[in-house]
């Protein structure tokens, strides 16, 4: 296939891309990784494996110390910060934390990107907000402030500003990161939930395999409102892919049958967290 | 030896580059009026007791000081002088700056520190605001504008403390003679110095509050080391600021 045509389908690639500090340790070592339209990317990494950091590249809140990042079919390695504005206007993000801003409230937090980007009102974005945060079921929180809300609530909060200007890719940092199964298990609900509505191309970062492995074998069904097992020769199944960082590289790519496979103990220890849970 | 230096010469670096970026977004849009007024409400409004508590009695200490010095020559009457122009040229500026950056350099460092630390700078830049723009250039303004005015009230204040120790107090001088003495005294090159250094410590105190906000690593910890750095380079600054432009007004 043509470079010109790989662009076309082509949402994210990161090229050779290497970020060092100044005494020389290496965060990222030379990673590669492109991510196709409709696909759902899970990466998986111990704690300091730099899945952070590659994200925060390919956001362009981090200078790369070499390589190439293409969003949406360009060159963005040499943006400034304002053009990099614009790129990013096509991409939600969620940060570890929820990233929300204490001295705002929910309604203006997740009015945010329409206020600020598309100069609504904040009279005009309100329907937009209310329908947002009630598809995160919590429709009821609207004057409330973050500090007021539990981890996973803010969360939730967090996905609902992610998605409210229907970006064209969604990065989900540690969406799972400190909470319990059943509130994880809820969070990733959503996020295949809004996966599928806005058939957006999703990229997940998790130290759990099971946020993988719910990416890659649910999908929701809007008449039940419930999550349902992806049939087996669904197409839906090869667009989950998986990554495995380790100081700072890419160890593996592959899919979740892949994955299992793996001989090597460090990747394979991910696959092998499904079964001590 | 180099690499001792490199460490302050990276940070004066990132400060010049700062208070420029800082001091363009004025000009440019988009502005964030309610920002800069939340900003005056906090920084000037909010520092207004204790501005002219410490103007009070800073007035008042110099006039006792000056009333046992002032009395071995026969020259208690010249008080209100002396007052005046210690405050205005110098005690005013500089102790309402020092009080302004122990509060509000401090308040901004740790603010934007914990905003760093929850990744919510990230998150705005992410969302297409500018943080130079949306969270620096709005406190500069706001302690531009209010720290010389904040200055005017401890000036006035020290005087009017001075007036009670040296006249109902000690009886040193007369009321009139007090006032006359204390308005004569005071020449434009008194005023403007007592103005030009507030506006200078204004820049200092929020950018470089704001410098060691934006710049925080390390969690929760980090912020507590960002709020103390903050304060103790800008009160450093501030005395090199104030000696070097008194330097430069005596020579006037």
């Amino acid at each position: 296939m043509s470079r010109a045509a790989t662009e076309r389908k082509c949402i994210l690639r990161l090229e050779n891309i290497s970020l060092a500090f100044e005494d020389d340790s290496k965060v990222l070592d030379n990673v590669n990784l492109e991510m196709w339209a409709g696909e759902t990317k899970i990466i998986l990494g111990a704690a300091g494996a730099g899945k952070t950091v590659m994200f925060k590249i390919a956001l362009g809140l981090l200078k790369p110390t070499s390589g190439r990042i293409y969003l949406f079919g360009q060159d963005v390695t040499d943006f400034g910060e304002n053009q990099w504005f614009e790129v990013r206007s096509h991409v939600g993000v969620l940060f570890q934390e929820g990233g929300l801003f204490d001295s705002l409230t929910i309604e203006e937090n997740v009015a945010y990107p329409l206020v600020n980007r598309s100069n609504q009102t904040a009279e005009q974005a309100h329907p937009a907000v209310k329908e947002a945060l009630e598809f995160v079921e919590l429709g009821h929180t609207l004057g409330k402030f973050p500090s007021e809300l539990s981890g996973g609530m803010r969360r939730r909060v967090g996905i609902a500003r992610a998605g409210i200007s229907d970006p064209a890719l969604l990065l989900y940092d540690s969406p799972t990161a400190g909470l319990d199964p059943i509130t994880a298990n809820n969070i990733m609900a959503l996020i295949i939930q809004e996966r599928e509505m806005r058939n957006a191309t999703s990229a997940i970062i998790s130290h759990r395999f099971q946020d993988g492995h719910i990416m890659a074998n649910f999908r929701y069904n809007p008449e039940s409102k419930r999550l349902e097992r992806i049939p087996d020769d669904s197409p839906l199944r090869k667009s989950t892919r998986f990554v495995v960082m380790r100081d700072g590289r890419i160890v593996f790519e592959g899919s979740e049958a892949e994955l299992d496979a793996s001989s090597d103990p460090y990747i394979s220890k991910f696959s092998m967290q499904r079964s001590a849970h | 030896m180099l690499d001792i230096l490199k460490s302050p010469i990276v940070t004066f670096q990132e400060f010049i580059l700062l208070a420029g970026r800082a001091t363009t977004n004025i000009v440019r849009r988009p502005f964030y009026g309610s920002d800069v007024i939340l900003q005056m409400d906090t920084i000037g409004v909010g520092s207004l007791p204790i501005t002219i508590l410490i103007g009070f009695f800073s007035g008042a200490v110099m006039a006792l000081q000056m009333s046992r010095a002032l009395s071995q020559y026969g020259a208690t009457g010249q008080v209100g002088q002396i007052t005046a122009i210690t405050l205005v040229r110098e005690m005013g500026p500089v102790l309402t700056a020092l009080l302004v950056a122990g509060r509000n350099a401090s308040g901004i460092a740790s603010e934007l520190g914990s905003m760093k630390v929850t990744e919510q700078i990230d998150a705005m830049r992410a969302l297409g605001t500018d943080p130079i723009k949306k969270l620096v250039t709005p406190r500069l303004i706001a302690t531009c504008f209010t720290l010389p005015l904040l200055t005017i009230v401890a000036d006035f204040i020290g005087i009017i403390g001075g007036y009670l120790i040296a006249v109902p107090l000690m009886a040193l001088t007369t009321s009139s003679q007090y006032w006359n003495n204390a308005w004569r005294s005071l020449e434009y090159n008194d005023i403007a110095q007592g103005l030009l250094k507030p506006l200078v410590f204004a820049f200092i105190i929020s950018l470089v509050g704001c410098l060691y906000g934006i710049r925080t690593t390390g969690g929760t910890q980090g912020v507590g080391r960002a709020t103390t750095q903050a304060v103790v380079v800008a009160s450093v600054w501030i005395f090199v600021c104030t000696f070097l432009i008194t330097r430069v007004f005596v020579n006037i």
